[in-house]
């Protein structure tokens, strides 16, 4: 049995808006569209319009009336809304018809055995676009344009039974076959009201010969719809996967505390419509639009996630962290956050496997350390395949992703490296690094270093009581940036008592530094 | 009779005794139970003992056999002066936990770590987080890389040896103990780590100790029933009691003889007429508190010796 549901969000201007601004649910709010002076009322919800608000009042008239909240038409967070209208669509069916900007209209042929009987689908299409922000009427009905009337005729979720749409349709008033304002439409809605027709049911009982010879074939069209026979192939469209919103802010955001609070609302926003494509993003874009005197100038920040997540908390603070090291530097007119989409994680974790830590936990944790320690002090390293002493690499910190490698296989990939050299038996002496290498001042005493003194250390100053050396390397001499040098090991007396260095002469200068101690 | 412990009981309660119908620890117990005072003591068998904790060898035998290990769930300290052999004990520990695929963290204070001698000593750079505490606080404005000499700026992410040391250079030890207290705290906090290593090694004494107890007690209960071992390396005792584990290291071979000269560091046999090579430290070490049940095997003290792998 054909099954069609319908998702129409009365007021779509407005609901946009509420999105991003839900604690107005409870006020009057009316959406303005034009050039100033000039604006007019677009559309306004049910409380506004109780108020005495009506479409195409102006500016100044709608002014008169309090505590109203006016807001100025954001086509970007209409596209938003629409996409995240797509998206909830797609939750629960791959047939979906792209019927509208505030209507969509789903294929539910087949879908009891996965999501239930009709009406608790209907109910949880209407949850989950609430969850996205949206207050929507939702429809079932045979056919997808009965579903479409019921949608916009009945406010809440409606189930239209097979065989029983005209008299379920019956009550609802003609203006709602007439939603778009086609001319002729319009002229059979003003003799249709001249007759006395009111209503679908007085529409569906009239004459269909009398109606063809006076309407033509539009008046038996209506009166099909009316009588809920039509039937029509459904319109599938594969909505892309971007997942995007925006905000356009009245006022400039200067503080990043209120810009939290906007980016939870679309972290939140954009989480549910991931989720409802049973998706992950593994990388967020920040675009922030700056106001810098009489231009604008945009600011991006790019979050990258080691694994795909799928927690808005998280990625709050981790955007937090990130501005904060990175700070905005002007105010904040427009904020538009994107994520690229990537399937989740699916990991088990065994049994007897050693602990690690939670991908979130670890990534959040690593944002934090970066901004107490620098971003670039932390992470894993990277051995470099050059003989040149103490060069490698910091790279990002992704224990999920490694593999357990051999010695073997490390030496064979770096042969350059100490890995091949390890000690089988018993630890390897560690040296300690002096970042960055001291200058030192050494008197040589038949061609062996005798006496040290750091200017920058005091404590490493004295008679070498005990030297091993030199040690001589070279490389990189057929480039700009060649070395050489000659490594001595010594020994010096201290207080805690004598400590062991690595002295290090420069052959390109003739200058002797001080490397790091062996410990 | 008067021998039950029973007529103890209620000879202490200042009841005469009732003479039992059937002897034995069943009319004991039952008698027992029935008392409303006694009702709440928890006998001594089913105390609660605190199980010993697990043990994960540290990679090198002899302190394996005097130790036992490295307790996981509890704070080691490891401390001693420059060149006693701290920082091999802490790589080949850093090495084993790495090979068991564990997730390990190496707080380095002082930014010493190096890279080559871990490499050599089988440590797994994929499983292990290096944080490298001492730079400026809030870093990526100034941080180290923006500080090198314009030749290495090419290359910004290479940290090679530096011939023409930074002027600007500036380092607290203080500042670069706070961040890593404060790391470690965040680390602990998160979770998950199989070794998180704190290396002070560098940290002048007179500074590691003002380190509040409160914050290797903090340590300690965070790393409490969790499969982390907290491994700290110190110039001189500081965690006192918060430490599971405390063992001091000295290298034994580096002293003078009575002569006046130095004893051979295990110099190696001279590769031409006037070179010779170091060749690694005899270290021996201490146990200076250990709160674990297990008694050394048969003293206190261990020695081993490093081997100096050369590289270039």
């Amino acid at each position: 049995m054909p099954a069609f549901a319908c998702i129409f969000v009365p007021d779509f201007p407005v609901e946009a808006l509420l999105r991003v601004e839900p604690e107005l649910r409870s006020q009057a709010v009316v959406v303005l569209e034009g050039k100033a002076p000039l604006e007019k009322v677009l559309t306004a919800n049910e409380k506004a319009r109780r108020a005495g608000v009506e479409v195409g009042m102006t500016k100044l008239q709608v002014e008169a009336c309090s505590e109203l909240a006016l807001r100025a038409r954001s086509p970007l967070q209409e596209t938003a809304a629409h996409a995240a209208l797509l998206d909830c669509a797609q939750a629960f069916s791959p047939r979906v018809e792209d019927a509208g900007c505030d209507t969509i209209i789903l294929d539910l042929a087949g879908m009891e055995s996965l999501f239930g009987p009709l009406p608790k689908i209907a109910r949880d299409v209407s949850q989950r676009a609430s969850d996205l922000g949206l207050e929507t009427n939702v429809a079932v009905a045979a056919n997808p344009d009965t579903a479409l009337i019921a949608a916009r005729g009945f406010s809440g979720v409606t189930v239209i039974a097979d065989g029983k749409e005209a008299e379920q349709l019956g009550s609802l008033p003609v203006e709602v076959l007439f939603f778009d304002a086609d001319l002729d439409r319009v002229r059979i809605l003003e003799t249709l009201s001249r007759w006395g027709i009111r209503n679908l049911r007085a529409l569906a009982t009239l004459p269909e010969i009398a109606l063809s010879e006076r309407l033509g074939q539009e008046g038996v069209r209506l009166q099909q719809l009316a009588r809920g026979v039509t039937f029509r192939t459904l319109v599938p469209v594969e909505p892309p996967l971007v997942f995007e919103e925006a905000v356009e802010l009245e006022h400039p955001l200067v503080l990043l505390e209120p810009l939290a609070f906007l980016l939870a609302r679309m972290l939140e926003q954009l989480c549910g419509r991931l989720s409802a494509r049973a998706l992950a993003t593994q990388e967020i874009r920040l675009q922030l639009e700056l106001e810098n005197g009489s231009h604008t100038k945009t600011f991006h920040r790019t979050l990258r996630l080691p694994v795909p997540l799928l927690d808005e908390k998280i990625f709050l603070k981790l955007l937090q962290l990130d501005l904060k090291a990175h700070p905005p530097g002007a105010p904040i007119i427009k904020i538009q956050l994107s994520a690229e989409p990537a399937r989740p994680r699916a990991a088990q974790n065994g049994l007897f496997l050693p602990p690690s830590p939670e991908p979130e936990k670890l990534e959040l944790t690593l944002a934090r350390i970066a901004g107490i320690v620098g971003e670039n002090k932390v992470g894993a390293v990277q051995m470099m395949d050059t003989h040149r002493p103490q060069t490698f690499q910091m790279q990002r910190f992704m224990p999920e992703n490694s593999q357990p490698q051999t010695s073997t296989a490390k030496a064979e990939s770096f042969p350059h490296s100490a890995a091949h050299l390890q000690s089988k038996d018993g630890a390897v002496t560690a040296l300690r690094i002096i970042r960055p290498s001291l200058f030192a001042i050494v008197n040589i005493r038949d061609g062996v270093p005798a006496r040290i003194t750091c200017p920058k250390r005091k404590h490493i100053d004295g008679e070498i009581l005990w030297s091993a050396g030199p040690w001589r390397s070279s490389g990189d001499w057929w480039e700009h940036e060649g070395w050489a040098r000659d490594e001595w090991d010594i020994a010096v007396q201290q207080e805690s008592g004598i400590a062991l260095y690595r002295l290090v002469r420069d052959l390109l200068s003739g200058r002797w530094f001080l490397e790091g101690s062996y410990d | 009779m008067s021998s039950s412990p029973l007529f103890c009981v209620e000879m202490a309660l200042g009841r005469p005794p009732d003479f039992p119908q059937k002897p034995g620890p069943v009319l004991v117990l039952e008698r027992l139970s029935q008392m409303s005072r006694l009702a709440a003591v928890t006998p001594a068998s089913r105390l609660e003992i605190r199980p010993a904790p697990e043990m994960v060898p540290i990679g090198i035998q002899e302190l394996n056999s005097l130790t036992g290990g490295l307790p996981r769930g509890c704070l080691t300290e490891i401390c001693g002066p420059t060149s006693s052999g701290r920082t091999s004990v802490l790589l080949a520990a850093l090495a084993v936990a790495t090979r068991r695929q564990e997730v390990c963290v190496l707080v380095d204070a002082s930014d010493a770590f190096d890279p080559g001698s871990a490499d050599a000593a089988g440590v797994d750079f994929e499983r292990l987080l290096w944080v490298r505490c001492g730079g400026a606080e809030f870093g990526p404005r100034t941080s180290a890389v923006s500080r090198q000499p314009s030749a290495f700026r090419s290359q910004s992410s290479h940290f090679g040896l530096d011939p023409q040391p930074p002027r600007s250079e500036v380092r607290d030890p203080m500042s670069a103990l706070e961040q890593a207290l404060r790391v470690t705290d965040l680390l602990l906090q998160s979770g998950g780590f199989g070794m998180v290593a704190i290396d002070l090694g560098d940290v002048p004494f007179r500074v590691a100790r003002r380190i509040p107890l409160t914050s290797w007690f903090r340590f300690q209960r965070a790393v409490e029933h969790t499969p982390t071992v907290l491994l700290a390396i110190t110039p001189a005792p500081c965690a006192q009691s918060c430490a599971a584990l405390s063992l001091k290291l000295w290298s034994s071979a580096v002293d003078r003889q009575s002569s006046g000269k130095l004893s051979a560091i295990g110099s190696q046999t001279p590769v031409s007429s006037h070179t010779h090579l170091f060749e690694g430290l005899k270290v021996e070490g201490e146990i200076l508190r250990s709160r674990l049940e297990r008694k050394p095997q048969q003293s206190v003290r261990a020695g081993f010796r490093t081997k100096t792998v050369r590289a270039g």
